[in-house]
């Protein structure tokens, strides 16, 4: 009876505690400055010392990271001349072309044949429309930069993935040594990635295509390693019953059988490099995501709905390829004969990269699309919201601020009312229910880190805007779970709705939030909700799903309504995956909150981005660990929740 | 078969999992209970056995009985925690990485219960893998690879992928994957229990055709006791990880060793296993004609039926062991008399 009570009664003290906000002396809302660990300082001073006085003996760490800038540089310059540049002699605008980069053309026929290779005719017109699309409307150019920024990081992500994944596989001490530095790496936010790497690569792509890399790595090392334990163990015993050697087991039997799922992830890393791409733009990527950024600068609207409707189509034109060839990766080619005979395709579309190069110098319009046949849609997307908020600006407004005024200022007022110790308090007791002294330990430490870090008042901020988001994208998303699993039609709607969101990189979500609500926390909201929201709808959808039918069916041979069956059956046996759906929500959440720094938030987020501008590596490393504190302590609570839901129901493994 | 030389033997062969298993094993024999009581699982305890050349060796148990684990110890893809694995007299306990790597390449063969075929290669290319793991050319290797395939019955399907064949089909390629090296030792663990009950029966017969025509010498896993006495020339049942009893069929049906012997016996119909010799009667009078003692009496019972006088049985040599009457063989068939 007690334990029924507890959280509620904790509940009724905060908001007590709240209250008496007057009372309370200063050193109970903000944590004093004696508890103030200055560990921005001594994380900058390391990383001078690093920089500056570091050596590996023979050389310096300096001339490492030289080195290794040097050796992604090449590859990178190599693409661009074949995307970008071409090959020119002299300099600014005295250049001259002595070898075009390839011509549209050819890169827009090279894709789609691609696709008819990947699956059929139709997804190579598909794709090849997309790629016509980005030439038609404009943004060819800057398109083809984020291509050969992507073009250059997947190979590297991939092979490092793969290399290291295979390490986790077959030694579980280097399993063990790296799994937490994954973590970190999937909850630090992307802009602090991009602090240190700022200062010690530099402004530029290079720095971009490094962060790129460390962003899009991790969950190709995952799936690796996932991809290869999955595998049958009587496929491994046969390996070796062949009397297969380590590399032959590796090369021949194990890496093979797991391609199917390999292809996964590199999906995975393709879309992740996109995005990160993307919001790399900040340190020197340039591109599409620049052209974004730039909008956003200037609040231009109508170039920075073209520049993102160019990232969606490049990004849809990219997932649905490389997930056509995920699939087809299990149906290798039976075809016999020479190279030639069996590369037809190939050997068409190199004849056509040359014939239009050729033609190019003679027809530019082969070379480059032309200038006069471009469309814009700038001023149309401009009018359009400009009538938008001409005419609906009462109904807007007054939605915006009622949400404010009665959803987001008192969330934000109670929490940060709060004392801090109690705050603090309450988290570790939440631990010790979910999962005794282990996971208390780790709540209390992490949440005396945000005090020790000075960035109290900003995480409670975080807390506020992340939890009135997930609360809504829940709110929002479990309905459309429920309706996606009971209705197949509504199902393939929704699913392919949410499946187009999630391929769409994360700065691209800002653009319509800001054009209809400008900046402040209503828009960010809005921007994190609409990110957010795919994992709560799918997982509740699949969760659904996977309730046996059996038990629905006993359920309705004892004559529940299908509201009872929903509500008494489906929905509590979905419970474990529901959560771990909220869970990756608050995941995405936090990883979007660190970007709708750009429309002015007062979070952690804002902390990382302040830092990223002043290149302070101190203090934007520090924020961003912050936010990946808090994200551990949302992630490991929910995960011992989801696993004692689980244990209850009695459908054991661990979650 | 006993005067064949021994091909595999093991000896005293334990698996135990768990925390420091051979501090148990460093004193006296252990029991079940103490393996048990030191948090240990004793998925192989003690095993010795010997296994002829020419010989199909069943071992047979129910699930969780240490057969798989067994058998994993024997082709060391498991490493025991004591105990000795003799293939040809060399113990493969003390082979190095190097040369266990070559006698798995050209003397074992193994096929598994899920077929473990590899769906990225064809039927060809499956079957040809363990010679190209040898480094054999091409050309020499898809020969012999479809000389193998046509020996299991798919020859034509030699371009198909493992997912375009049925069950059946697929264990067909696992077995003729496992016959490309010409093994001395063939494996087959439970190479036949995912597929269904008519389909098993006719890999069966398939499987006894081809151990005619190659006489390999076999270990042959099965949880089945129909499926072993179908098969076996001796069979050894294991529960809890030990081995309870090593016998012929007839023997095991006939005096079986305890009573979880004799309780997977006790259904079983007796003319499938025992043998005329063991009905022989003493007798000189006139006979109808000859028969050999070891014939099970399933397979002579309508002739013996059929005569009025009863056979003469003989023994291996052609001596007369004695007589069998259609009385005693109807006295088995319906089980009168035990």
């Amino acid at each position: 009876m007690t334990a029924r009570l507890l959280w509620p009664g904790l509940a009724a003290l905060s908001l007590i505690l709240a209250a008496l906000v007057a009372q309370m002396p200063g050193w109970a809302l903000l944590p004093p400055a004696a508890l103030h660990l200055d560990m921005a300082a001594w994380v900058s001073a390391a990383m001078v010392w690093l920089v500056e006085q570091a050596t590996f003996g023979l050389f310096t760490v300096k001339q490492a990271t030289r080195a290794l800038a040097a050796m992604i540089e090449w590859p990178y310059e190599a693409a661009r001349v074949l995307l970008v540049d071409g090959i020119t002699e002299g300099r600014g605008r005295k250049a001259v072309t002595l070898v075009p980069p390839l011509s549209w053309i050819a890169v827009t026929v090279a894709m789609g044949t691609l696709g008819v290779y990947a699956r059929n005719l139709w997804l190579g017109l598909g794709v090849g429309a997309l790629f016509l699309y980005l030439a038609v409307f404009g943004q060819w150019e800057s398109a083809m930069i984020t291509l050969a920024s992507i073009v250059i990081a997947v190979p590297i992500g991939v092979m490092g993935g793969l290399v290291l994944g295979v390490a986790a596989y077959l030694s579980p001490r280097f399993d063990r040594l790296q799994s937490p530095v994954l973590d970190l790496m999937q909850t630090v936010p992307t802009f602090a990635y991009l602090v240190p790497i700022l200062f010690l690569f530099g402004f530029g792509p290079v720095a971009a295509l490094l962060a790129t890399v460390i962003y899009a790595m991790p969950p190709m090392v995952r799936i690796t390693t996932l991809a290869l334990r999955s595998i049958p163990p009587e496929i491994n015993d046969f390996a070796r019953m062949v009397g297969c050697t380590g590399w032959q087991r590796l090369r021949k039997v194990l890496l093979p059988a797991a391609l199917p799922d390999l292809m996964v992830g590199v999906n995975q890393v393709i879309m992740l490099s996109l995005n990160m791409v993307i919001i790399a733009s900040m340190i020197g990527a340039g591109g599409l995501g620049f052209d974004v950024l730039n909008a956003l600068r200037r609040l231009d609207i109508g170039a920075g709905v073209e520049a993102g409707l160019a990232i969606t189509a490049l990004a849809v034109a990219l997932d649905r390829l490389s997930q056509a060839l995920a699939l087809r990766a299990g149906l290798p080619d039976a075809a016999t004969g020479s190279w030639i005979k069996r590369h037809p395709k190939t050997l068409a579309v190199l004849a056509l990269v040359l014939a239009t190069g050729l033609l190019g110098l003679v027809w530019p319009w082969l070379q480059t699309y032309p200038k006069a046949g471009e469309l814009s849609t700038k001023a149309f997307w401009s009018d359009l919201v400009k009538s938008i908020n001409i005419n609906y600006f009462d109904q807007l407004e007054a939605w915006r601020t009622f949400v404010l005024t009665y959803m987001l200022l008192p969330v934000k007022r109670f929490l940060l009312a709060l004392p801090w110790p109690w705050v603090v308090a309450l988290v570790t007791l939440a631990g010790w229910q979910l999962g005794r002294a282990r996971l208390a330990a780790l709540c209390l430490g992490l949440s005396l880190f945000l005090v020790a870090a000075g960035l109290w008042e900003q995480a409670m901020t975080t807390v506020y805007l992340c939890g009135v988001s997930v609360v809504v994208a829940v709110l929002v998303g479990l309905p459309l779970g429920v309706l996606a699993a009971s209705n197949a039609t509504a199902g393939k709607v929704i699913g392919g709705v949410i499946d187009t969101l999630q391929t769409l990189p994360s700065f691209v979500y800002l653009i319509p939030v800001v054009m209809l609500f400008r900046v402040g926390d209503f828009s960010a909201m809005t921007a994190v909700v609409l990110y957010a929201l795919a994992p709560a709808v799918r997982y509740t959808a699949h969760g659904l799903r996977a309730v046996p039918e059996e038990l629905v069916e006993a359920g309705t041979v004892c004559g529940c309504t299908p509201w009872q069956v929903l509500t008494r059956i489906r929905l509590p046996m979905a419970l474990p995956d529901i959560l771990l759906g909220v869970n990756q929500t608050i995941m995405l959440a936090l990883s979007m909150l660190v970007i709708t720094a750009l429309v002015g938030t007062r979070d952690l987020g804002q902390e990382v981005y302040i830092a990223l501008t002043r290149a302070d590596t101190g203090a934007g490393i520090v924020a961003g660990v912050c936010v990946a504190a808090l994200a551990i302590i949302a992630d490991r609570l929910i995960a011992a929740g989801a696993a004692q839901a689980r244990a209850r129901l009695g459908m054991g493994g661990d979650a | 078969m006993t005067d064949r030389p021994v091909k595999l033997a093991c000896r005293h062969v334990w698996k135990l999992y768990g925390p420091h298993p051979e501090r148990l094993l460093s004193g006296a024999v252990p029991s079940l209970e103490q393996i048990r009581a030191a948090g240990l699982v004793g998925a192989v305890r003690d095993v010795s056995l010997e296994v002829r050349t020419g010989e199909i060796f069943v071992i047979m148990g129910l699930s969780g009985s240490g057969k798989s684990t067994l058998v994993r110890c024997l082709s060391r893809l498991i490493e025991p925690t004591a105990g000795e694995i003799l293939f040809n007299g060399q113990d493969l306990l003390q082979t190095s990485a190097r040369e266990m790597i070559e006698i798995r390449r050209h003397r074992m063969g193994m096929v598994f219960q899920h077929f473990a075929l590899l769906p990225h290669l064809t039927v060809l290319q499956n079957v040809a893998f363990p010679l190209e793991i040898q480094g054999v050319d091409r050309a020499a290797r898809e020969a012999r690879a479809a000389e193998v395939i046509a020996l299991v019955g798919l020859a034509g399907r030699e371009g198909n992928f493992p997912r375009q064949l049925s069950g059946g089909q697929q264990q067909r390629v696992g077995i003729a994957r496992s016959l490309a090296v010409e093994p001395e030792l063939w494996f087959l663990d439970e190479p036949f229990s995912a597929l269904d009950p008519l389909i098993r029966r006719e890999m069966q017969d398939e499987f006894l055709r081809i151990q005619r025509q190659l006489q390999k010498t076999i270990i042959f896993i099965t949880h089945d006791f129909d499926e072993a006495i179908r098969l076996a020339d001796r069979i050894a049942i294991m529960k809890d990880g030990a081995v309870v009893q090593v016998a012929t069929p007839e023997q095991l049906v006939l005096a079986p060793a305890d009573a979880y012997v004799a309780a997977f016996t006790a259904h079983v119909p007796r003319a499938k296993v025992v043998t005329l010799a063991s009905i022989a009667q003493p007798g000189d009078g006139p006979v109808a004609g000859n028969l050999p003692g070891s014939a099970r009496i399933e397979a002579v019972a309508d002739q013996i039926e059929a005569a009025s006088l009863p056979f003469a049985v003989l023994d291996d040599e052609g001596r007369v062991i004695g007589q069998v009457t259609g009385r005693a063989v109807i006295d088995v068939l319906i089980g009168r008399g035990r």
